[in-house]
């Protein structure tokens, strides 16, 4: 047997990228949209993409855990092929949250339900615990007292957070945040920023699209600046917004900060 | 909000039913109608009559034909409860990702959507035996009223199939996707996600097939099956089928299914409004 994936050689530790892409292309019909993106994530790292719509970030970050599949290149995600198509699909998701930008919160079950489903349903994990485990994530997203309601009576900042507890509620080993704030009010935007925060402060490995500037500074350990299906530029967040060199990226940050 | 913009938005198809004009003013008319026929029958008859008035007579049919109205009900309802089974199941398969389970689910449920239920009940009246033989010896025979009754659940079926499929379809992807991203398989995203939020839209256009359903039955009188309108001419013909009876008679039946129908027609509409307004 000498067709041994990689992963079967060498198990995946945690001194290895918990999170790997080696160029991946992707194209929807004949429009190229990942033009060959590569780049590493370490266990507890924090990153975030950056770059000007339609440059191919959420495609990126839905690629990871095999929403979208890819046509060349490969991720890996705990040294695991998620491009294989022997890959457990629904062991890699187990592993990989993800926070959409529309939220998708189940309209029929009350926010406790919403975050109990997952576990509930799919894992099949003891009820008792797993409540307990979801009050708990609640309370974490600073939304106790609200347990009972439904999703249509939480605001959108309330709804994004019950979508983050949901997507915790899982264990996951890495999160996605797929442009959680751009469908926000300005003034809810930063209760989810805070939730988000917490929840990097905890070690949790964070991968974030965004379009919020100054919060990739403040958290990301590494910006990555997407254009055209390309990485243009990338580095630790201090050193990325205060010397950028490529012309694109300069004038893209001067657009928006 | 991502919203495909060619997807036809199913939830205003389903919203152009006829349930979704009347109002209280229509009832008011019918029954006006019905007492100034009446009056109009009662002016006409002699002073002495040698014989029992149009009204009398229907009067005197009264219980036959509401005993045949108890028959329209039991029809409707059995109709009903069959082709919301496997007009479930059949709107299922038509969803399904292999195309050898969809494309038969989705031939039956266009054959029967799309043809005449008068056409449906003379083919199921004539296919269907008379009796079926069973093995140990013996015979079973079936009551006319049991194989219209099949006659009626089948395009009932039909629509009951695209009214699952364009639930399943109306809600957005992004419960797909969320449910997709937190490790359900298909299955278990139908069965918890999906189809929980399908009942609710598919509620209001199910009782309009109900009410259809019901205003058909009497095409069974065809067939001889002892429900209303054919107990009414029965009974008309007893009583000397005077060309007088014709009009409290018929008028008489519009008004028995006029009660039952519309009081469902404006609970759907409740409902209708209730769910637009809560979606």
């Amino acid at each position: 047997m000498h067709l041994k994936s990689n992963s079967e050689r060498h198990p995946w530790s945690a001194d290895q990228p918990l999170v790997s892409l080696r160029d991946v292309h992707k194209s929807f019909g004949t429009l190229e949209v990942l033009k060959g993106i590569s780049f590493d994530v370490r266990k507890g790292e924090v990153i975030c993409i950056i770059g000007p719509s339609g440059s191919g970030k959420s495609t990126l970050i839905r690629c990871i855990n095999g929403l979208t599949p890819i046509q060349r290149g490969s991720i890996t995600v705990e040294g695991q092929e998620v491009n294989d198509p022997k890959l457990d699909k629904l062991a890699l998701r187990r592993k990989v949250g993800m926070v959409f930008q529309q939220y998708n919160l189940f309209p029929h079950k009350t926010a406790l339900e919403n975050v109990m489903m997952a576990p509930l349903k799919v894992l099949r994990e003891p009820k008792q615990e797993v409540e307990r485990r979801a009050r708990a994530l609640i309370a974490k997203v600073r939304l106790t007292g609200k347990e009972d309601v439904y999703p249509g009576q939480l605001s959108g900042g309330q709804q994004q957070r019950v979508a983050i507890a949901r997507s915790l509620a899982m264990r996951p080993d890495v999160m996605l945040f797929d442009e959680v704030t751009a469908a926000l009010d300005p003034e809810t935007i930063k209760e989810v920023l805070n939730t988000i925060k917490e929840v990097a402060a905890e070690g949790m490995t964070c991968i974030l699209v965004t379009h919020e500037m100054g919060f990739a500074r403040e958290i990301a350990d590494h910006v990555y600046f997407t254009d055209g299906g390309l990485i243009v530029e990338h580095g630790p967040a201090a050193q990325f917004f205060a010397n950028a060199t490529d012309p694109r990226t300069r004038q893209f940050l001067s657009q928006v900060l | 909000m991502t919203r495909s913009p060619f997807r036809i938005d199913k939830s205003r198809l389903i919203e152009a039913h006829p349930s979704a004009f009347p109002s209280w003013q229509h009832g008011v008319c019918v029954v006006l109608a019905f007492l100034a026929s009446m009056a109009v029958a009662w002016a006409q008859s002699p002073v002495k009559p040698a014989v029992p008035s149009a009204l009398a007579t229907l009067v005197i049919w009264l219980p036959f034909i509401l005993k045949g109205f108890a028959l329209n009900l039991a029809i409707s309802f059995l109709a009903m409860a069959l082709a919301t089974l496997l007009g479930i199941g059949l709107g299922l398969m038509q969803i399904s990702v292999h195309a050898v389970v969809r494309a038969p689910a989705r031939f039956i449920t266009h054959l029967f959507r799309n043809s005449p239920w008068l056409v449906i009940l003379f083919v199921v009246m004539f296919v269907i035996p008379v009796e079926i033989r069973i093995p140990v010896g013996g015979k079973i025979p079936i009551p006319d009223w049991i194989k219209a009754t099949f006659a009626f659940t089948l395009p009932v079926m039909g629509n009951i199939s695209e009214i699952v499929r364009g639930a399943v379809l109306s809600i957005p992807t992004g419960q797909w996707e969320s449910a997709e991203g937190l490790a359900f398989t298909r299955a278990q995203t139908l069965r918890w996600i999906i189809l929980p939020q399908c009942v609710r839209r598919s509620i209001p256009p199910w009782m309009n097939w109900y009410a259809l359903l019901t205003l058909s039955t009497p095409m069974a009188a065809i067939f001889s099956v002892h429900e209303a309108v054919a107990n009414a001419q029965a009974a008309m013909e007893a009583a000397g089928a005077r060309p007088q009876f014709l009009f409290p008679f018929y008028l008489f039946l519009l008004c028995l299914f006029f009660a039952y129908i519309y009081p469902i027609a404006i609970w759907t509409r409740t409902l209708e409004r209730k769910y637009h307004v809560a979606s």
